[in-house]
């Protein structure tokens, strides 16, 4: 038998009273894509930093080839053996990609940096591993996947061949998850290991030969990707058999009244888009990154601008451009990156949720505290948010419920219009389903809901899924569709 | 998504005919000023007879110098990614303390009476310690160095004012004064150490490993750490070496002053500031070169010259000069397109 490239045993980690990783176990063959799943908080955040020297386990051991791991310190050492790409860049953002890739051990010329040295040796390197990047590019100015790239060759030429992928997907649409995995494939062939995160199981079946499920902080199982069907994996992951999700099409009332109306909306990225909403009706958005989906519906929050066209909500004109403006015409929102635009970190969850609607909780512009608690008390509840309450940062929560709180603020208004740009990235499976539960009620109170998002199971539980193209709304799909049929007019095939 | 029909792996196109062009663009931030400094140059010379002449041209720069300096160190802390205000402070105090240890009771000294040179050697002493006290606050015990250096401002300002009693020092030995009234090729020394110390703190930010260090640090502290650079230390070291560069500065408005008044570097940080940002230095750090440090430090020279040649009463040259200040922020914003900050 090969020995395996990495492998930990009986680790723990604990971080203050919280035991991160009871159990942690992880066996990596050479030439392998392993995958490591588990929901949020089931620990593969500790397991990656124990596996790339971060931090040292509490109990327990780490080898690399059979040899115990280096100590922390020798930082040259584990960069010889591992490197993780994170969904937070690693790289400078001023610096050119050559820069980067040799960051701290520019090639010298009598004590001095040769630039025309390390545009070489950049340009050879990127050569080697087939990365199509200019070595002379600013790296703020790279595309996510490019980034990536950049990163998995700058890990190569150090000499590591067992590279963790941190959800490398999260940030890219599908084709270029598809130029990902063909990377890694290629990459595979010459002798490089992949550790993979993903929350998408699917990528999981399409890369990976062997998975590893950690659940609340312990190994629960390892095995070959072909003998773990679908079902299978979700059970050892949730601990509980999900339901398969069953498509229930509800019909449509063609009567109820038509909420949001837009007639040749125009911008600089789409063109002539005509929408309606009903009451009670989900409409999803669909596309490749690019196609217009978000900036379409961020027209309706306020914070795209149309150049021409109209929108009207109810009846009455929506304002463009004006945030505070489409709160007060009764529209809410999940933003696209919770991170970016949807929460205050280092605010309380109460303080979050309740952001946009204070004006309801006191006069004159002051805040009762009490009717905030209280108020944002009642949200928590609604949407089954695990916490210790309101009082309790939103920087402590984990994905799945980071985003609940985003969509309790949303909710928080009493929308007639309910605007969710990618409502559950990067969340894990059973937030999910409480997340889209919302958008279910909300519909049935006779909320007009547009969804925006690359996951088909947020998509599939539409009412119609407009999909754009390059800014032009090329299909509309009544729900029933098939995978294949949305993916193939997503991708432009079924068109020109 | 097994179902899914992916399309054909295309190679994606390197944009190599672009690359001359992204340079050209790099570059822009930093030459930004060049047009706007030649401009004002062919105004100061319309305007008024006297601007264009060798002495009026010298005395922009020996007027400069020690701005320069300045400058030259909150320069570098910036691209770290750091702040240090108390620079101001470091202008007046380590060329007072170097005065105070030369200088006999009589005199308001210590009546220590140490030969000149031990003096000079102790200024940039405290220049340096000043440095890393600030960099210790900062970097090690993790404190915020906006209000680190803003305390320390105050203190050191104290400081001087308690030891000179608030009496302005003079009658230090020529050496003190000599960096300003030495003069070489005409040109005075205060200008070409100003000079070489801009030439080789490019240099290093260019083409040495610690320079660009500086940068890593400053545009991504964690990648730089992940690299192996040691962030704490350089951080650390470039505090004390901006001390130091703020102490010469120190001792070349001495020169220039000819005495060393209690207020001396006052309010001065405000015009360092404003030199680095026109300058293109950003203040979140990673980004900015030397030479765009110097072009903002001539501008803000060109301009104080011009409006003092052009006799504006003296009342209003505050109004005048912060105004000029804010439009050639707005011009750099324009001409490089990129939001500042």
């Amino acid at each position: 038998m090969t020995t395996a490239l990495v492998e930990a045993q009986d680790i723990v980690k604990r971080y203050g009273p919280t035991t991160a990783l009871a159990d942690g176990r992880l066996t990596v063959l050479p030439g392998e894509s392993h995958a490591l799943v588990g929901r949020n908080g089931a620990g593969k955040s500790t397991l990656v930093t124990l596996l790339t020297g971060l931090q040292a386990p509490d109990e327990g051991t780490v080898r690399f080839d059979g040899e115990p791991a280096p100590p922390l310190a020798d930082r040259d050492a584990w960069r010889r053996k591992v490197a993780c790409v994170y969904q937070k860049p690693t790289v400078v953002p001023e610096l050119t990609v050559a820069e980067n890739l040799f960051i701290n051990r520019q090639p010298l010329q009598r004590g001095f940096i040769s630039w025309r040295a390390l545009r070489a040796q950049a340009a050879e390197l990127l050569g080697t591993w087939d990365v199509h990047v200019d070595p002379e590019a600013r790296t703020a100015d790279l595309k996510v996947e490019d980034r990536q790239m950049v990163e998995i060759a700058r890990a190569l030429s150090f000499g590591a061949r067992f590279i963790v992928l941190d959800e490398p997907t999260a940030q890219l649409d599908k084709r270029e998850i598809e130029r990902l995995f063909a990377r890694m494939r290629t990459l595979q062939q010459s002798g490089v290991t992949f550790l993979f995160i993903s929350h998408h199981l699917q990528e999981v079946y399409e890369v990976c030969q062997t998975v590893t499920v950690l659940r609340d902080a312990r190994w629960i199982t390892t095995a070959p990707v072909a003998d773990m069907p679908r079902a299978a994996l979700i059970e050892a992951m949730a601990g509980e058999t999900l339901a398969e999700q069953a498509v229930d099409i509800r019909e449509v009332d063609d009567s109820a009244p038509v909420l949001l109306d837009a007639r040749g909306l125009t911008s600089d990225a789409y063109e002539d888009v005509d929408l309606t909403v009903r009451r009670g009706e989900v409409v999803g958005l669909a596309g490749i990154s690019g196609s217009g989906k978000i900036e379409l519906a961020e027209s309706f929050t306020g914070l795209h601008t149309p150049t021409s066209g109209t929108a009207q909500l109810g009846g009455k004109q929506l304002p463009f451009g004006d945030v505070q403006a489409t709160l007060k015409a009764g529209v809410g929102w999940v933003p696209r990156d919770r991170h970016d635009q949807g929460l205050v970190f280092g605010m309380t969850i109460g303080d979050n949720a309740t952001m946009s609607v204070l004006d309801r909780l006191g006069r004159f512009g002051f805040v009762g505290t009490d009717r905030k608690r209280a108020f944002a008390t009642e949200l928590i509840e609604r949407l089954d948010i695990h916490t210790e309450g309101p009082d309790q940062p939103v920087s402590d929560l984990s994905g799945g419920n980071a985003q609940k709180v985003v969509m309790a603020r949303a909710l928080a208004s009493d929308p007639r219009l309910l605007v969710l740009i990618n409502p559950t990235a990067g969340v894990d499976v059973k937030s999910k389903e409480s997340l889209l539960a919302r958008m279910d009620s909300a519909r049935e109170d006779g909320t007009a809901v547009l969804v925006v998002s690359d996951e088909l199971d947020d998509l599939r539980r539409c009412d119609r899924v407009l999909v754009l193209f390059h800014g032009r709304v090329v299909a509309e799909h009544p729900a029933g569709w098939r995978d294949h049929e949305l993916i193939a007019s997503i991708e432009g095939v079924d068109h020109g | 998504m097994a179902d899914t029909k992916a399309p054909p792996v295309k190679p994606v196109s390197v944009p190599n005919a672009g690359s001359a062009r992204t340079v050209l663009l790099r570059r822009a931030r930093e030459l930004a000023l060049v047009p706007a400094l030649l401009l004002l140059m062919v105004l100061g010379a319309v305007v008024n007879d006297s601007f264009l002449t060798e002495r009026n041209l010298i005395s922009i720069l020996g007027a400069s110098a020690a701005l320069a300096m300045v400058v030259l160190a909150e320069s570098l802390v910036l691209i770290t990614g750091k702040f240090d205000l108390s620079l101001e402070s470091v202008v007046g105090i380590a060329p007072a303390v170097g005065a105070l240890l030369v200088l006999p009771v009589a005199q308001s000294g210590w009546g220590t009476e140490f030969p000149a040179a031990l003096a000079l050697l102790a200024v940039l002493v405290v220049g340096a310690v000043i440095g890393g006290f600030n960099g210790i606050l900062v970097v090690k015990f993790k404190l915020n160095a906006f209000i680190v250096t803003l305390a320390m401002l105050i203190v050191l300002r104290g400081l001087l004012v308690g030891a000179t009693k608030g009496k302005t020092l003079f009658g230090m030995p020529d050496s003190f004064y000599s960096l300003a009234t030495t003069t070489f090729v005409s040109i005075p020394l205060s200008v070409w150490v100003a000079g070489i110390a801009f030439a080789v703190a490019g240099f290093v930010l260019k083409y040495h490993r610690i320079g660009r260090s500086l940068y890593a640090i400053g545009g991504n502290a964690d990648a730089a750490r992940a690299a192996g650079i040691r962030v704490e230390r350089v951080m650390l070291g470039v505090f004390v070496v901006a001390g130091c560069l703020a102490s010469v500065g120190g001792i070349m408005q001495t020169g220039y002053v000819g005495a060393i008044s209690a207020n001396q570097g006052q309010n001065m940080i405000f015009t360092v500031f404003a030199a680095a940002v026109i300058g293109g230095i950003s203040l979140d750090g990673g980004k900015g070169t030397m030479f765009g440090a110097l072009t903002g430090v001539l501008l803000l020279g060109v301009v104080q010259n011009l409006l003092t040649l052009a006799q504006v009463p003296s009342f209003w040259i505050q109004a005048i000069y912060g105004g000029i200040i804010l439009v050639a922020l707005m011009i750099a914003r324009v001409t490089t397109g990129r939001a500042q900050d």
